[in-house]
């Protein structure tokens, strides 16, 4: 892997190699001291364009547990701010020679212009509706520890499609691990063309009894004002995963943050059939294994100072 | 009248030149085979056996190449006055007449727009002084396009406007559009409409279908675009006013434009060579620069819609709808960049290697639609019978070449077929009965 720019550029054993990754990077969670120093010395660029939580912590911690030098930039307060074009922002960042750049951006195909523009291994991070492809590769890692295969499994993304980055990535992701996909939602936030990506569309909840999964999406109160749906309280009706609509061999999913009372029922959330927490355990790993098959792994990236073992299937250093 | 005495250009000697054993193609006037094409002081003398003796002429050997009437765009963005930095009138006709045309359609969304006589007045002067081949030019119908107030559409046209376009916007308010059309028994002009609902646009960037699912970028549906022309075509069919309708993108446009000719509407279209030649699949590229512009690249579907149109006549013409911009304003994330691409010097070689050599158009239709722009605006099409002002596109059919290779005329490099590799080319244009445009490497025979 060069750049990871969207899970549609990845082919299912890439993406394997990636969940294997994640699995050794697991077991160094466990242990006291949990940095390796696999990227002594290289540097991690985090640049957000976008507010995040979850997303920018997991990729600058993930970042600091190899041992890598971190720069983490916000848009806000920055030179981004005073409105320096996102080509100038990557000629002022390439001073530092990044070895990869961490990029959230409110705009679809900003990562892959940056890939254009710099010497730098490119983690898409979130652009604009199009992908958010490390929230693929996470919540694959988590359902995969859940069930032996996806092969087969019935997968249902529930909620406001659309304007979904996750949904996009994790519908591309789970087909290509051999899941079947069906997307849910009320019409207008149902992309029109969205099953010629091979998955089905379901206007209502009425077969959600079929799914082993439920992905549910955070749902925004501002596509109320735009007449999405008439009504949060119409869509809660409608789309609402809660305790009778959830069976209890149903795995349940959401990317996070939640709107509470909207897409999930309180109880669901903290049932034993939600995945929610481990998704965001997930994440840190497999960051970890992201910037691990980019920088170090792979016969043609250059080793990494400490002469890391290039093919080492369990990159098990010293404390640093 | 000639184009040079309708529309302005820069006041040059006539053309005195022979095509040596060219091989003319007219197909309106009705002129086919190999002559030898004399030109005497900017006008067609005379389609002559070739080999003749001719005195005082400069010779051009154009053997196995091609003559055809030059071509006419009624729809070019000049970006004069206010956005030099992107064209100006001299690079833009420049750029035009190394595509083969003779006569360009400046749009009105200048900044400030064009709405006021004098606006007018001051690009003719400009036209006069610069521009290489025949230019005309729009007004807005609305003043400064804010569809609020009509501008002084009689007095514009006093000034020598050809007609009126708010173009880059649609005109939102039926009441408006109806005045427009109402004044214009008054005044005469057509009146372009760039047709789309905003509404229904919304913040789209891309056409509303799978690809833009899959990109996860706001899509702009297709009826977007012909639920305004059946609109409008039903308030030209009521006042008796004659439209022309901008940029066709979609099947349901075709089939709105299909019906209101059926019905007797005076209306006609243009479609662009990217239209006719790109689909949205285009688009997965998220390269703004080459497919980013409004109305967006359309389906498979939509395109042959678009083809067929072309072929059975409902789309009269073909329109660049010429667009340049700064490289800044196109290298950044799709969804952001502007809008529109470039395509004068690149129109008939696109749709020749794209649709005539693999057997899709006849070549003779598309020199009748590279042409048939002109109609729509009053002007006299270009024409090789003898008598006509010298509009002539001298090309060369095998030449193969890659777009941008050697740069742009234009100031922009925003072409939507960069680098693409074509068969067929410009070598020479003659236009208003002048030398407007000669390629660098086309060496010349002496002359005589």
């Amino acid at each position: 892997m060069r750049h990871l720019l969207a899970i549609e550029d990845l082919e299912r054993t890439e993406i394997e190699a990636v969940l294997d990754r994640a699995e050794s990077f697991a077991e160094v969670g466990r242990r006291d001291i949990k940095k390796v120093p696999t990227l002594r010395g290289r540097t991690v660029v985090s640049l957000f364009y976008e507010s995040s939580t979850r997303t920018s912590a997991s990729f600058e911690l993930a970042a600091k547990r190899l041992s890598a030098d971190l720069v983490s930039l916000k848009a806000a307060g920055s030179s981004v701010d005073k409105g320096e074009s996102l080509k100038d922002t990557c000629a002022t960042l390439s001073a530092y020679d990044p070895a990869a750049i961490v990029i959230r951006h409110p705009y679809a195909g900003a990562a892959q212009l940056v890939a254009g523009w710099s010497e730098a291994a490119v983690v898409n991070a979130g652009d604009g509706k199009h992908e958010h492809p490390s929230q693929a590769l996470l919540d694959l890692f988590t359902l995969r520890r859940r069930l032996d295969s996806l092969d087969g499994a019935k997968i249902w993304i529930v909620g406001d499609v659309l304007h979904s980055r996750v949904a996009r990535s994790n519908l591309i992701a789970f087909k290509a691990m051999g899941a079947e996909v069906t997307v849910c939602g009320p019409p207008a936030l149902i992309p029109r063309g969205i099953e010629q990506l091979g998955c089905t569309v379901e206007l209502s909840l009425d077969r959600l009894g079929k799914a082993d999964v439920v992905y549910a999406l955070r749902l925004q109160q501002e596509r109320m004002r735009e007449s999405f749906v008439p009504s949060l309280r119409e869509y809660a009706t409608h789309f609402q995963i809660d305790s009778r609509r959830l069976g209890p061999r149903q795995l349940l999913m959401h990317p996070g943050p939640v709107n509470r009372g909207v897409e999930l029922s309180g109880e669901v959330i903290d049932s034993p059939q939600s995945l929610m927490t481990e998704q965001v355990a997930s994440g840190l790993v497999v960051r970890m294994a992201i910037l691990y098959e980019l920088l170090a792994a792979g016969p043609e990236r250059p080793s990494s100072t400490e002469g890391e073992p290039a093919q080492d299937p369990t990159p098990i250093g010293q404390p640093a | 009248m000639s184009l040079a005495e309708t529309l302005d250009m820069r006041p040059g000697e006539g053309a005195n030149l022979v095509l040596r054993g060219a091989t003319v193609l007219d197909p309106v006037a009705g002129v086919e085979g190999v002559h030898d094409v004399v030109v005497r002081d900017g006008e067609i003398a005379e389609l002559a056996t070739p080999g003749a003796d001719l005195d005082g002429l400069e010779e051009i050997d154009a053997e196995g190449l091609h003559a055809f009437p030059a071509f006419f765009d009624p729809h070019v963005h000049l970006r004069t006055p206010g956005q030099e930095h992107k064209e100006d009138i001299e690079t833009g006709s420049r750029s035009a007449a190394a595509g083969g045309y003779c006569g360009i359609v400046a749009m009105a969304n200048t900044e400030p727009p064009v709405s006021t006589p004098a606006d007018v007045e001051a690009l003719r002067e400009a036209a006069r002084e610069g521009a290489s081949i025949p230019t005309g030019f729009l007004a807005t119908v609305t003043r400064g396009m804010e569809g609020e107030e009509l501008t002084e559409m009689a007095a514009i046209r006093g000034a020598g406007a050809l007609g009126f376009s708010d173009d880059g916007l649609p005109i939102r308010s039926a009441r408006m559009l109806r005045r427009a059309l109402q004044y214009q028994r008054l005044c005469g002009g057509t009146i372009a409409l760039h047709e789309e609902d905003p509404e229904l646009s919304g913040d789209g960037v891309m056409h509303e279908g799978p690809v833009s699912a899959a990109l996860g970028l706001a899509g702009i549906p297709s009826v977007s675009e012909s639920t305004m022309i059946a609109r409008d075509a039903a308030l030209a069919r009521y006042e008796e006013a004659r439209i022309h309708v901008q940029h066709l993108s979609a099947a349901e446009s075709v089939e709105a434009v299909r019906a209101a000719k059926a019905a007797g509407v005076q209306i006609s279209c243009e479609a662009s060579p990217h239209h006719l030649c790109l689909s949205d699949e285009a688009v997965r590229s998220l390269d703004p620069r080459r497919h980013k512009m409004n109305p967006p690249l359309r389906s498979e579907a939509d395109r042959q819609a678009l083809i067929e149109g072309l072929r059975e006549g409902t789309i009269d013409c073909v329109a660049t709808d010429h667009a340049p911009h700064a490289a800044e304003e196109k290298e950044v994330p799709f969804e952001q960049a502007a809008m529109g691409v470039t395509g004068l010097e690149t129109a008939f070689a696109t749709l020749h290697t794209e649709l005539v050599l693999p057997g899709t158009l006849d070549l003779a239709l598309l020199l009748e639609r590279m042409a048939g722009g002109a109609a729509p605006f009053g002007i006299e099409r270009p024409s090789l019978a003898p008598g006509s002002e010298a509009n002539i596109a001298l090309c060369d059919l095998g030449a193969e070449w890659t777009v941008g290779e050697e740069g742009y005329e234009s100031r922009s490099e925003n072409s939507w077929c960069a680098g693409r590799k074509l068969t067929g080319r410009v070598l020479m244009t003659l236009a208003g009965g002048q030398v407007a445009y000669r390629l660098r490497s086309f060496s010349l025979g002496v002359a005589a």
